[in-house]
């Protein structure tokens, strides 16, 4: 879809005198990678560091956010093993609750709100769009060393002893236990910066930087994601910031906001925290919306079943995830009538989320679909995220909510939705885009086997917890009733396979960057803008600005001759 | 954890259906019945899209490279068809939802009130006419010993409801087999109603976060038939009315959950060999720990906390009557 300007006064002072390819090939000049390694590793290390490059910040952002992946996971590990038997035997209660935090905590704030965003988007959404860079790179430096600064005061709260509130931090809990948990609110108000350049970057570089010809309307799916992501990060991130400061403030000057003893309300803390925390949500599912959408068109060689329905979904999801932060309070001593208008007004998001999942299944329709590893997380994204969103029917509808609420039901239900949203969908896209950032292919087949370990692990894992917390089983507990002792045995064994697998997978990716076969330009034939230029690309992404002349998922397999499509 | 074959879990159904606990009662025709409803569709809608997702994937699977696929991007009729048929179902199960809270929400006017009281990490549960009955796991040790069963014991067939209330931070009544759950708090009054339809013994759960012990903070539903109701209470009122020792006081507030006899610092101090000691205060001053001060720690924790410890442990007043109190401050006084 793009085709190289006429040399103009304007792109001639970027473009280099030697003769180039249709693809941007320069033999002289090095890959983001690796410009600057000529003049040693301590100023390659600084060229690194001090970068404005959007790409070298994703992937500083990939290495920090998988780092931290790993320390949520090991926790998970280590608290499933004591939860596969109903009595308390491998660690203390505190211990536990300690870790159920660390875990929460971290794979919220550190790993799934920046993994797709800031991670992939950061290297794909201006080469997407046909930019050199984002608006403001040093804005997009800045927030990667704000999101180090609150990580550092997250591991120091860690540290320090460590903090058991959840992630939740409920007031008076919150405001009254032990621990450094001030540091742990300042790490994830810091955090929360992070997240606002990122966005606010995002939606100019969207508005300012498309290339010429490319509308609105003729973005790849994965740029509208963003955008409403984006969108979502800018305004509801605030209001965590505000809540979060004041809880500190309670707890270091003992003003009463939150805690009764000082005159506050413990329920007011609820609104504000959902209120940021429901729309967090779709921080992180959207950008998977995004990531499946390019994968499931790119894989089925097909135009997208319903492009203005998605893209527009998607945005319409962010708005109205404004207004549904109730629904997590049904129990909470909020009013009767608050709960009525919160759970009708969810059932508003179930619906264009419905119509994205029948978008999906309908783009194969008629493709030639292609079951290499991006599609088997593809479609293993479809048949979780299903289960996800189905399971959300009976946790936004009152009376099974009440049942249901705070139980494993709702901790398998959002892992459907989280882990299999952000973290299934962010594999496809990290194996779809993997040759385009690294360079190198992986092993298909091995690709195809973890992809199939992960899958089954999921399902094991969280399964069980459905049943187990529709009969009942409170979350958070560590030690139970020995009733649910089975079920919770299942799933402490799917989460050893799901590690397996995320390692099995960690392992042949780092084969494949320093030992695969080089990539092609183009391996998965895409024509999005990405696809046009060199791999890895170069500094500046393009030679020329690329013009955008065709649709992001015109394939050149597209048989016309077949008759009515429109777009 | 070898001893756990995967058999256990066919065991762990036995009670009740393979989703749902034990139905005992009225409260469970709100939600069930939407649970299932809920289950029904999107039983469906899964096997449906999974089963047309599948057959798209294989029907239209890569075969070669001269592949030529169908420019459709799309139908505008299905778009409309595929949102407003789902519209339809889920605007009947918000109807059928919101009739079952409604339900669950209102209890009838000739319900027996039963004032529930959490705390860091037990319930304890008032009856009408005065009894209370304390559910700490240590209280529950030295009734068992007694012979003595510990729980909400309640009628059969009779709407009770539970007036919730906490003394510290949150906590959530929620009795699986009734289906009903709620929030506790500090600053209000929340509550739940159900009449239990089949006698037999229920669990009930904390299922708000609360710190430490929160797996712990858990305890029965008794039911049992009127007469047996009435003879129990008219027991426990009496065995209530007698004097409780220090040690059983100490038990049934809880006190040991942090409170170690035997020099163990636990979230709060040691309470062995307190008494006439200097204890050093959080503000820097320090204190001479007599009866006053052990009493004073008690009603109102607060107002001097030991340095080294969380202002965390929830005023006593009006846990204990001015004569338990002096029995209590007695007993810790006597703790070598």
């Amino acid at each position: 879809m793009m085709l190289d300007t006429p040399e103009t006064p304007e792109n001639a002072e970027d473009a280099p005198a030697e003769e180039h390819g249709d693809h941007g090939h320069h033999a002289d000049e090095p890959s983001y990678l690796v410009y600057g390694k000529e003049k040693g590793f301590a100023s390659f290390l600084k060229s690194w560091l001090i970068t404005v490059d959007h790409k070298r910040i994703g992937i500083m952002y990939l290495i920090s956010v998988l780092l931290f992946f790993a320390v949520a996971g090991f926790t998970a590990i280590y608290f499933r093993w004591e939860l596969m038997t109903a009595a308390p035997d491998v660690m203390s209660g505190d211990t536990y609750n300690k870790a159920f935090t660390l875990h929460g905590g971290i794979m919220v704030f550190l790993v799934i709100i920046p993994l797709t965003p800031a991670a992939l988007g950061n290297f794909v959404l201006p080469l997407m769009l046909g930019a050199k860079d984002v608006a403001f790179p040093k804005l997009n430096l800045a927030s990667l060393y704000v999101y180090w600064a609150g990580a550092a005061l997250l591991v120091y709260a860690v540290l320090g002893g460590g903090f058991d509130t959840g992630w939740t931090f409920y007031t008076p809990y919150s405001t009254t236990a032990q621990g450094p948990i001030t540091w742990a609110l300042l790490g994830a108000f810091t955090l929360g910066f992070s997240s606002i350049f990122t966005g606010l970057n995002f939606i100019v570089t969207i508005h300012k930087m498309r290339a010429p010809g490319m509308g609105f309307f003729r973005m790849p799916l994965m740029l509208w994601a963003l955008y409403a992501t984006a969108l979502t990060q800018l305004l509801a991130t605030p209001v965590l910031a505000i809540t979060l400061l004041l809880v500190a403030m309670e707890r270091i000057m003992g003003i009463g906001i939150f805690n009764p003893d000082l005159g506050g309300d413990p329920v007011l803390m609820q609104h504000f925290f959902w209120f940021y925390s429901h729309p967090a949500v779709y921080i992180m599912i959207l950008p998977a919306f995004g990531i499946i959408s390019e994968l499931v068109a790119v894989h089925s060689r097909k135009r997208i079943f319903g492009y203005g329905a998605i893209a527009l979904s998607s945005v319409s999801i962010a708005l109205i995830g404004f207004l549904v932060w109730g629904h997590h309070m049904f129990v909470s001593g909020q009013s009767e009538l608050s709960g009525v208008v919160f759970s009708f007004l969810t059932f508003f998001v179930a619906v264009p989320t419905a119509i994205k999942i029948f978008s999906w299944t309908g783009t194969m329709w008629g493709g030639s679909v292609r079951f290499n590893t991006p599609m088997l997380y593809t479609l293993s994204f479809l048949f979780l995220f299903l289960i996800g969103g189905l399971t959300g029917l009976f946790l936004s509808t009152m009376a099974t909510d009440v049942h249901l609420h705070d139980t494993y039901f709702v901790v398998a239900h959002f892992h459907y939705v989280m882990a299999s949203g952000a973290v299934i969908s962010f594999l496809g896209g990290l194996h779809h885009w993997w040759p385009k950032m690294f360079g190198t292919m992986y092993n298909e087949t091995l690709g195809k086997i973890g992809a199939i370990i992960i899958f089954l692990g999921f399902n094991l894992t969280f399964f069980p917890q459905f049943v187990a917390g529709s009969r009942g089983m409170p979350r958070r507990y560590h030690e139970y009733v020995s009733e649910f002792e089975g079920m919770q045995y299942m799933s402490s064994i799917g989460s050893f396979v799901l590690a397996f697998g995320l390692v099995f997978v960690l392992c042949y990716l780092l084969h494949a960057l320093f030992k695969g076969k080089p990539a092609p330009d183009n391996p998965w034939g895409g024509v999005t803008l990405e696809w046009e230029t060199a791999t890895p690309p170069i500094e500046h992404n393009f030679h020329h600005t690329p013009v955008c002349v065709r649709g992001p998922y015109d394939f050149p397999e597209i048989d016309e001759s077949l008759g009515n499509g429109h777009h | 954890m070898s001893g756990v074959p995967f058999g256990a879990v066919l065991d762990s159904v036995r009670e009740g259906s393979f989703w749902m606990p034990p139905d005992a009662s009225v409260t469970t025709q709100f939600v069930d019945p939407v649970f299932y409803y809920i289950l029904g569709l999107t039983t469906f809608f899964f096997v449906a899209i999974v089963a047309v997702g599948a057959y798209f994937a294989i029907r239209y699977r890569k075969r070669s490279d001269a592949d030529r696929t169908h420019p459709s991007a799309g139908s505008h009729t299905l778009e409309a068809v595929l949102a407003i048929i789902p519209s339809i179902l889920m605007a009947t199960i918000f109807w059928v939802g919101f009739r079952g809270y409604i339900n669950l929400s209102v209890p009838p006017p000739d319900a027996l009130e039963i004032r529930t009281v959490g705390q860091k990490w037990f319930w304890t549960f008032e009856y009408p006419n005065g009894m209370v009955m304390n559910t700490s796991v240590e209280n529950a040790k030295l009734r068992e010993e007694a012979g003595l069963e510990t729980g909400l014991v309640v009628p059969i067939g009779q709407p009770v409801k539970l007036i919730g209330h906490s003394r510290d931070v949150l906590h959530s009544m929620f009795v699986p087999a009734f289906r009903i759950k709620k929030d506790v708090m500090p600053n209000r009054y929340t509550s739940i109603w159900f009449e239990a339809t089949k006698t037999g013994t229920y669990d009930f759960f904390c299922t708000e976060y609360c710190g430490k012990d929160h797996s712990r903070m858990i305890t029965k539903v008794i039911v049992k038939e009127q007469a047996d109701y009435d003879a129990w209470l008219e027991e426990e009122t009496k065995n209530s009315a007698k004097p409780k020792s220090g040690s059983e006081l100490f038990a049934q507030g809880g006190c040991t959950a942090c409170h170690s006899l035997a020099g163990v610092a636990g979230a709060g101090p040691a309470l062995n060999g307190l008494f006439g000691r200097d204890e050093a205060l959080a503000d820097g001053t320090s204190v001479k720990a007599d009866e006053n001060y052990i009493r004073e720690s008690i009603v109102n924790p607060t107002a001097k906390v030991v340095n080294g410890y969380a202002p965390v442990m929830p005023p006593f007043a009006g846990t204990f009557s001015d004569e338990e109190l002096d029995t209590l401050v007695n007993y810790i006084k006597n703790q070598k």
